[in-house]
This record gives structure tokens, C-alpha cells and sequence, in this order.
């Protein structure tokens, strides 16, 4: 079992590009971690360098505590699941399980029973003598997660482990990889540009932009008060509403529509402390948005368009300051494009960016 | 090894040049060296046998200049290419387009045996089928006399550039029908189609659907069957070059002077010369190849 | 059918049964003559006999110089093989300076360099050298000549796999030439299995190179032997030239089968196979 530490870890590709930027992280023993960004943001890069696959120019990685900065991969006790799953395609699931083991010179029957015994733990036993091509997408990543449980590694390393499954089976991997981490309780970092993997399966998670982490948190933390727009943006399945504001003297304005400190009291985390940041970016998620609900805060428009969600309809409000503003509303509820609404962020819901797009806290 | 190296294989700069060291010592011994060994012979009086043997002398450009007035070198240029043009430009790209284009619209075991025929001549050893085609047009009792009811033609002795030149086609047309079967059939069958509804015939679907796709293959084709050609030693298996030169192309002119006549210098200097076309060619063919990449 | 229908279709048969016949007439005589008890220079139907492939079996030349093609294609399979998989593994993972350059430097001087235009330098350097007469030198000759080549070809087949499985192995410990023997190796069998192949097929086929570099009738190969089978004077031994093409040419035909059947034909870089 293992915590993993990053200290100012830096990788500048021989081109140039930094991919990671003075990095600082650690990661709890035995905590499933996700990485999460748009594709540039070098989310992969960071799991790369983990698994000693990159080298890094500076900084330190330790993993239980042993410095394995300058360690070739196989020497760092970490099992890495690739996002195209790499099964060896010339070798059966179970030779590609006992893999590991053919490399620490393990004998054939030990590893063949050791191999067995790890394939069946997974719902493999029907398919050892199969060759990777004659397996379905959800196989295939069972057989991977299988080599790596083989070695018996501190930490699993999973490089974007749903993207290649359809959406159907998505869902059925996420569930069976979170039981899996629990029952093993062995670190686990993934890396995912899909928010919403991130925020079912993780612990904790790692918002990463440009080599940086953007915002370090739980996924309740994460959705619930995004620390920059940036994050606030990329959290969430429809778009979080963000709109130009003004903030002077304790009030809030957003177009016409305003809200005083008092009126939002001890619900808007920003009424308890700044008061005169000017301009400012004011942010609510659209599933915290009522139409025709009362609020603080209250927008005035005319809906433009309803996209349907299935469960709720995504409405899109154009207000009087030519803004739009979405709000969504459960099925059976919704009003009719052109009709004059008034739409509402729940109080308490309110994050208010300075104009650094930093979050403005209590 | 250390986490510096970044490859995929983990091999690292220093090992890497070691595994590719044996293939590079071998290519540098027989490839390399024979390329420039043929520049220095080219400028010396080297013989196979004689004073010259042991002792070679500088004679500067005199092969060079030697070559360039000998009837003997001018005439085998230029049945070269007369070969060249014939055989490979007209001839092999001529009947593997032929075949390309008419062997997609009929049945699967035509164009099976058809294939086989023409690659059965492709890949069979030169020597076989040199001798298949002295027994073929052989004077007294050749196949292609019997047909032909031309008793006592000796084909070899009086049309003996015509005989390699068709010898030739026959041999390597092979690769041009692959090629243009393979550049044919990338060509979108809807775009052909579109021109049929519009009314255009086999010529003008020809020119305006299936050349503008397949133009890079032709060039490469050609680049490449001309170099072949041009180096093909197999017209000494049926000709030897006579009667009386009248079949002699460079590489059997070299064999002769050289190695036969044992003008190592002389020979080395011809040698050098079509190494130069040699490099033409190919630098046509490798910058296609890049360009394609 | 419109009468123009009707005529294309009358020249498309004309055509193709002129190119079928054009193709077929010389290649006959190999498939007849062996079997024929008096075989001569016409086609015709055989007098059916085997008695010329005992006529050949007597033959001191004919089984000697099947050796000696064996030991030389085999030899320089081996080599190619081998050499060109070391080297095409590192230039296709590993980013050594001048790596393109290095390439195609490599196929333009196999392209130019050809057994004829080099044939002066490479008698000369292996007379020099003593090989004259020594079949590993011809093998070496034989290598060195196909292997860019080869290198070229096997390096698009490693290019085409995928990084990932060499980087899984290594997470797993597997050192570099673990990955290579467990991992990339056997995935580029095809890749392996084509450069082989046709390593086998051109050194078995060639004439030139042994023609100059072999002269003991003990050493010289197939290829040779048959040349000099009809080109030495007196009367051609017909039945031991039929029986020995036939014997001769068989392997290639059954390799190229055998690479049709499993890989179908493919082109890289318009190598001739």
C-alpha cells in the first residue's frame, strides 16, 4: 500500500512544450484519484511520468515513501492499464495475465494456476485459453485489470479506462471499477477528460489546465464550489451559467437585476466577505435555476429555446440585456418558446469570480 | 537504464546505435564501399591480368574519355535505352495497365489464372526462364515457329532486340499489373459511376476519373521498372549480347569489358556512369516517396 | 445488348485470350517437358515418364548446386532477417539523429547500388578479400545488398504497432530485449515472415552475383547450373534441363503461394518480391 508524493515536478518535451509546470501533489494511500482535463492539459503526461515512462526535467515523485524520481518503470512496484488496453494480441488472456509473473521469473504452473485464480476473481475463467481479438470491449479491459492485479502492485495507474467501451458499458465499468478499488484498497490514479467519470468513480480529484492543477477536491467539493471559472466551466453536464457582474459597496449586479448583502444574507458565500471587488463573473448552475421561481437574484426574459434531456428540458432564457441564462426544469414542467419568464438561482448557489476568475470565499 | 530514456522500447540512444551497428558494417562493406571503390577504379588503368594488376596507374578522366568515343560504349547506351523504352515504358506499363483495367470486369477465375500466368513469370528464376524462351524461339523446332509457321526464323539472331524487348515485358509486367490493380481499385467506384450517368465512354471516363488518381502511380511505376530494366542482366542469359554487339546493353557491356576482357578501369569507369543514372532515377523515385509520407 | 456492347465484350475476349496465350506459350514446355520420355525444344503432348528426374538424381551437378542454393537463400534469410529486425526495432523507436536522413540514405544506395552497376567493385573487393570461391562471402554479399531494403520494410510494420504494448511490458519489468523477443517480435511475424520470404526467393533466383563470385562447379548454385546445363557447348541434355528447371523453379512457386494464401501481395515502397 502506498501514497504517492509529486514535488515540483516539471516535464518540458524536447520540442518545448511544457506538459507539467512545477507540480505539487499527494495523492492518500489507498485513495482512487482521478486526473481530469480537457486533452492538452497533460493529465496523461503526469500518470506517464508515475509509471516512469517519461522522464521528468525536475521535481521528485515518491511512491511509500521511496524516491523512484530516476526508477525505470519496472522497478517501481506500479501496474498501468492503457487506454487501448496493449493485451498482447500473439497471446492468450491467460498468458497475457500471467505476464507480469513470466517476467519475475515465476514458474509456467504457478503462474498459470496464479493466473487462473486472478482471471477467475474477475469473471474471466470461461475465456483463459481466448486470444484478446475474440473478446468484447468490457472483456478486454477485465484481462488488462487482471495483469495488472497479477503483479500485486502499491499503486494502478489507468490511462482514460472507459473511453474505449460504448456508453452502455460505460456505465456498468464504472460501478465494477469502483468496487474493485474498494475491495482491493490499492491507490488507484486514472486519468479522464469526462467530468462526469470523474465525479462518480473518484475519491479525489485533480482539475489540471495547461500543467497545472487547477483545483485539488472531492467531487461534491468540486461540483459544489468550483474554485475558478475555469473549473466552474468544465464541471457539469450542462454549462454553468456565468454572467458579467459588478460587486461595489456590498451589492451585487448583474445586467438589471441586482441583490444587496442583506437580501442575501448568510445563503451567498460572497455576502461574508468581499465587498467591493468590482467587476466580478457570477456563476449558477442551470440545475440550480428555477423558472419563475423567487430568488435574491431575478432574471427577465423570454425563453428562446428548449432542448430536451429526457428526465428535464434544458431552457434557454434571453433577458432584457441581451444575456442568456439556462435553467433546467423536470419533463412536463416546461413553458413555451417565446413566453416572458422570470428565472431564479437558488440562494446559496450563487458563486461570485473576481476578475481573476478566482472564487470569492467567505 | 535509467527513466532518461523516453522511447517506447526503453532502449536508450547508445544501445539502439549498437543493434543497428551490424546492418550498417555490412551495407557500409558491400554497398558503401563498392559505390566509391567504383569512382576510384573508374580513374585507373586496373586490368584483371598483366602489368596493370599488379601495378595500376592515375590516368585521370582517359576511361571517361575513352568511353565517350567508343562506338562500342555509344552503341550499347543506346540500345539501352531502346530496351528501357521499350520494354518497361511501353511494353510493361502498357500491357500491366491493360490487364489492370480489363482483368476488374471479369470473372473471378479468369483473372485468377490470368494473374498467375503473368506473376508465374515474374517470380520464376532468370535462368529458367531465359532458357524457356531460347527453347521457345528456337530456330529448328521453337514453339513460336510452329505456331507462327515461320520454320527457320532464328529469332534470337535476327531480331535480337526485339526478342529481349518483348523477353522483358513478358518478364515484368507483373509489377505494373499489381500496381495498377492496386491503384484502380482506390479509385472511388461512385466517382466512375457519376461519369458513366453523364454518359462518358471508356476513354472518357479514362481521362477524367481514373488518370488524375492514379498519376502518382504511374510515375512511380515507371521510375521504378526503368531502374530495373535498365540494371537487368538477364538479356545476357539469352543474348550474351550478340550477335555482334547487337544486343549488348550496359550491364552486359560491363560484364564483358570487365570481366570477361578484364578492363577492371574501363570497366569501373562505364560502371560509374550508370550508378549516376542509377542515382538520377532513384533520387526522382525517393523524393515521390517522401512527398507521399 | 447493344451492338456496341457486343463488340467491346468481343475485344475485351480477343485481348485477354492474346495475353493469356502470350503469357502461357513459353511457360509450357516447363510443365511438359520434364515428363516427356524424348523431350524436345516444342511444346507437345507428353510421352508421360519420370525417367528424366532419374536421369537427374545421377546428376552430380544438379543435387550439389540445389544444396548450394539452399545453403546461400538460407544463409542470407537468416542474416536478413535477423539484422534487419535489430536494426528496424531501434530506428523505429528510437529517435537517433539523422534517423531519416540514415533511411533513405539507405533504400536510395540499395537502389542504385545494383548487383550489375556494382558488379567491377564487389569482384574486385572480394577477390581482395579471398571470398572468391567462399560461399559465406557471397551470403555477406547477398545481405548486405538486400538489407536496407528489408530494414525499410520491417520498419512500417513496427511502426504500425502500437507503442503501448512495449511500454505495458516495461511497467511489468521487461527489459528492452525482453519487450523485443516476448512483445515486438511476435507481432511482426507477417513483417518478418515477408522479408524472409523474399530474402529467400531473390538469392535463390539470382544469377549474376554467384555467376561472378563462384566459379568452383563444387560451390556454384542452382541458378548457374542451369545456365551453364544449356549455354556449354554440344547437344543440350534436354531431359536433364527439363526434369532440373522444374525441380528448380518449384520452391518459388510453393513460397509464393504460401505468401499469397497467408498475407496476400502487398507493396512496400515498390520492393520486388
Amino acid at each position: 500500500m502506498a501514497s504517492i508524493h509529486i514535488d515540483g515536478l516539471t516535464k518540458v518535451y524536447p520540442g518545448g512544450v511544457t506538459a507539467i509546470d512545477g507540480l505539487d501533489l499527494t495523492i492518500e494511500d489507498g485513495s482512487f484519484f482521478a486526473l481530469l482535463g480537457p486533452s492538452g492539459c497533460g493529465k496523461t503526461t503526469l500518470l506517464r511520468t508515475i509509471a516512469g515512462l517519461e522522464a521528468v526535467s525536475a521535481g521528485t515523485i515518491h511512491i511509500a515513501e521511496r524516491d523512484v524520481t530516476v526508477l525505470p518503470p519496472g522497478d517501481r512496484n506500479v501496474a498501468m492499464v492503457f487506454q487501448d488496453y496493449a493485451l498482447f494480441p500473439h497471446m492468450s488472456v491467460n498468458e497475457n495475465i500471467a505476464y507480469p509473473l513470466r517476467i519475475k521469473k515465476t514458474g509456467r504452473s504457478e503462474r498459470t494456476l496464479k493466473a487462473t485464480e486472478t482471471g477467475t476473481a474477475l469473471g474471466l475463467e470461461a475465456l483463459m485459453e481466448r486470444r484478446p481479438a475474440e473478446l468484447s470491449g468490457g472483456q478486454q479491459q477485465r484481462v488488462a485489470l487482471a495483469r495488472a492485479m497479477a503483479c500485486q502492485p502499491s499503486v494502478f495507474l489507468l490511462d482514460e479506462p472507459l473511453s474505449n467501451l460504448d456508453a452502455r458499458l460505460r456505465l456498468e465499468a464504472r460501478s465494477f471499477l469502483k468496487r474493485l478499488q474498494r475491495e482491493l484498497g490499492v491507490t488507484t490514479v486514472f486519468v479522464t477528460h469526462d467530468q462526469s467519470e470523474a465525479l462518480a468513480m473518484a475519491d479525489q480529484i485533480a482539475v489540471m489546465e495547461k500543467g497545472r492543477i487547477r483545483q485539488l477536491g472531492t467531487p461534491s467539493e468540486i461540483f459544489r464550489s468550483p474554485s475558478n471559472t475555469f473549473v466552474a466551466n468544465f464541471i457539469g453536464s450542462t454549462p454553468m451559467n456565468l454572467l458579467p457582474g459588478v460587486l461595489r459597496g456590498g451589492t451585487l449586479r448583474v445586467g438589471s437585476a441586482s441583490v444587496g448583502r442583506e437580501a442575501a444574507g448568510e445563503l451567498a458565500a460572497w455576502s461574508a466577505g468581499a465587498v467591493d471587488s468590482g467587476e466580478v463573473t457570477v456563476a449558477f448552475r442551470p440545475e440550480y435555476a428555477r423558472v419563475d421561481g423567487d430568488g435574491p437574484l431575478r432574471f427577465t426574459g423570454t425563453v428562446e429555446t428548449l432542448e430536451n434531456l429526457g428526465a428535464s428540458v434544458l431552457v434557454t432564457v434571453r433577458t432584457g440585456d441581451d444575456q442568456r441564462v439556462q435553467a433546467v426544469v423536470p419533463e412536463g414542467e416546461e413553458v413555451d418558446v417565446g413566453a416572458g419568464v422570470h428565472v431564479a438561482p437558488v440562494p446559496g448557489r450563487i458563486l461570485v469570480y473576481d476578475a481573476r476568475g478566482e472564487l470569492l470565499r467567505p | 537504464m535509467s527513466a532518461a530514456t523516453i522511447d517506447a522500447a526503453g532502449l536508450g540512444r547508445r544501445r539502439a546505435m549498437l543493434l543497428v551497428a551490424p546492418a550498417l558494417i555490412l551495407i557500409t562493406a558491400f554497398l558503401v564501399i563498392p559505390a566509391l571503390w567504383t569512382v576510384y577504379l573508374g580513374v585507373t588503368d586496373y586490368r584483371l591480368t598483366g602489368i596493370q594488376a599488379a601495378n595500376p596507374q592515375f590516368v585521370g578522366l582517359d576511361n571517361y574519355r575513352a568511353a565517350l568515343v567508343d562506338p562500342a560504349f555509344r552503341n550499347a547506351l543506346w540500345l539501352t535505352l531502346v530496351f528501357v523504352f521499350g520494354s518497361a515504358i511501353v511494353g510493361q506499363t502498357g500491357a500491366g495497365f491493360a490487364l489492370a483495367w480489363t482483368l476488374r470486369s471479369v470473372p473471378k477465375i479468369v483473372r485468377t489464372v490470368v494473374q498467375t500466368l503473368v506473376l508465374l513469370a515474374w517470380i520464376l528464376p532468370s535462368s529458367i526462364v531465359a532458357f524457356l524462351w531460347v527453347a521457345y524461339l528456337s530456330r529448328d523446332d521453337g514453339t513460336l515457329n510452329a505456331i507462327l509457321h515461320t520454320g527457320g526464323t532464328d529469332w534470337l539472331l535476327a531480331h535480337p532486340m526485339l526478342s529481349i524487348i518483348v523477353f522483358n515485358t513478358w518478364r515484368g509486367t507483373a509489377f505494373s499489373m499489381l500496381l495498377f490493380s492496386a491503384a484502380l481499385g482506390a479509385v472511388p467506384p461512385s466517382q466512375l459511376e457519376a461519369a458513366r450517368l453523364s454518359g462518358a465512354g471508356t476513354f472518357a471516363q479514362l481521362r477524367d476519373v481514373v488518370v488524375p488518381h492514379i498519376r502518382g502511380h504511374v510515375l512511380t511505376n515507371t521510375l521504378l521498372i526503368s531502374l530495373w530494366t535498365f540494371n537487368d542482366f538477364s538479356p545476357y542469359l539469352l543474348t550474351a549480347g550478340g550477335p555482334n554487339h547487337a544486343s549488348e546493353v550496359l550491364p552486359v557491356f560491363i560484364y564483358n569489358e570487365a570481366l570477361y576482357g578484364g578492363q577492371l578501369g574501363y570497366g569501373s569507369a562505364i560502371s560509374f556512369i550508370m550508378l549516376f543514372i542509377n542515382l538520377v532515377i532513384a533520387l526522382f523515385y525517393v523524393r515521390l516517396l517522401r512527398e507521399r509520407r | 445488348m447493344t451492338p456496341r456492347t457486343v463488340l467491346r465484350r468481343l475485344a475485351l475476349t480477343a485481348f485477354l485470350s492474346i495475353a493469356t496465350a502470350f503469357w502461357a506459350l513459353p511457360l509450357l514446355w516447363l510443365v511438359t517437358a520434364p515428363f516427356d520420355r524424348r523431350p524436345g525444344l516444342t511444346v507437345s503432348w507428353p510421352d508421360w515418364t519420370l525417367e528424366n528426374f532419374q536421369r537427374l538424381a545421377e546428376n552430380p551437378y544438379a543435387f550439389s548446386s540445389l544444396k548450394n542454393s539452399v545453403i546461400l537463400a538460407g544463409g542470407s534469410m537468416i542474416g536478413v532477417t535477423i539484422l534487419a529486425a535489430l536494426a528496424a526495432y531501434s530506428l523505429s523507436r528510437v529517435r537517433i539523429p539523422g534517423r531519416n536522413a540514415l533511411l533513405y540514405g539507405l533504400l536510395l544506395l540499395s537502389s542504385i547500388v545494383t548487383g550489375t552497376a556494382a558488379m567491377v567493385p564487389i569482384f574486385q573487393l572480394m577477390f581482395s578479400l579471398n571470398l572468391i570461391d567462399d560461399r559465406s562471402g557471397v551470403i555477406l554479399v547477398f545481405i548486405g545488398g538486400l538489407l536496407p531494403a528489408a530494414i525499410f520494410i520491417l520498419k512500417d510494420f513496427m511502426d504500425a504497432t502500437p507503442k503501448s504494448y512495449e511500454e505495458s511490458a516495461r511497467v511489468f519489468g521487461a527489459s528492452s530485449m525482453q519487450v523485443l523477443r516476448h512483445v515486438m517480435l511476435p507481432i511482426v511475424r507477417p513483417g518478418l515472415a515477408t522479408i524472409a520470404v523474399w530474402t529467400l526467393v531473390n538469392v535463390w533466383s539470382d544469377f549474376l552475383i554467384s555467376y561472378i563470385l563462384l566459379r568452383d562447379p563444387a560451390k556454384i548454385p542452382a541458378g548457374v547450373v542451369m545456365y551453364t546445363f544449356y549455354s556449354e557447348g554440344g547437344q543440350a541434355n534436354l531431359p536433364l534441363i527439363s526434369a532440373f528447371s522444374l525441380v528448380y523453379a518449384l520452391p518459388v512457386v510453393a513460397l509464393y503461394l504460401f505468401v499469397n494464401r497467408r498475407y496476400g501481395f502487398r507493396f512496400h515502397g515498390g520492393i520486388k518480391s
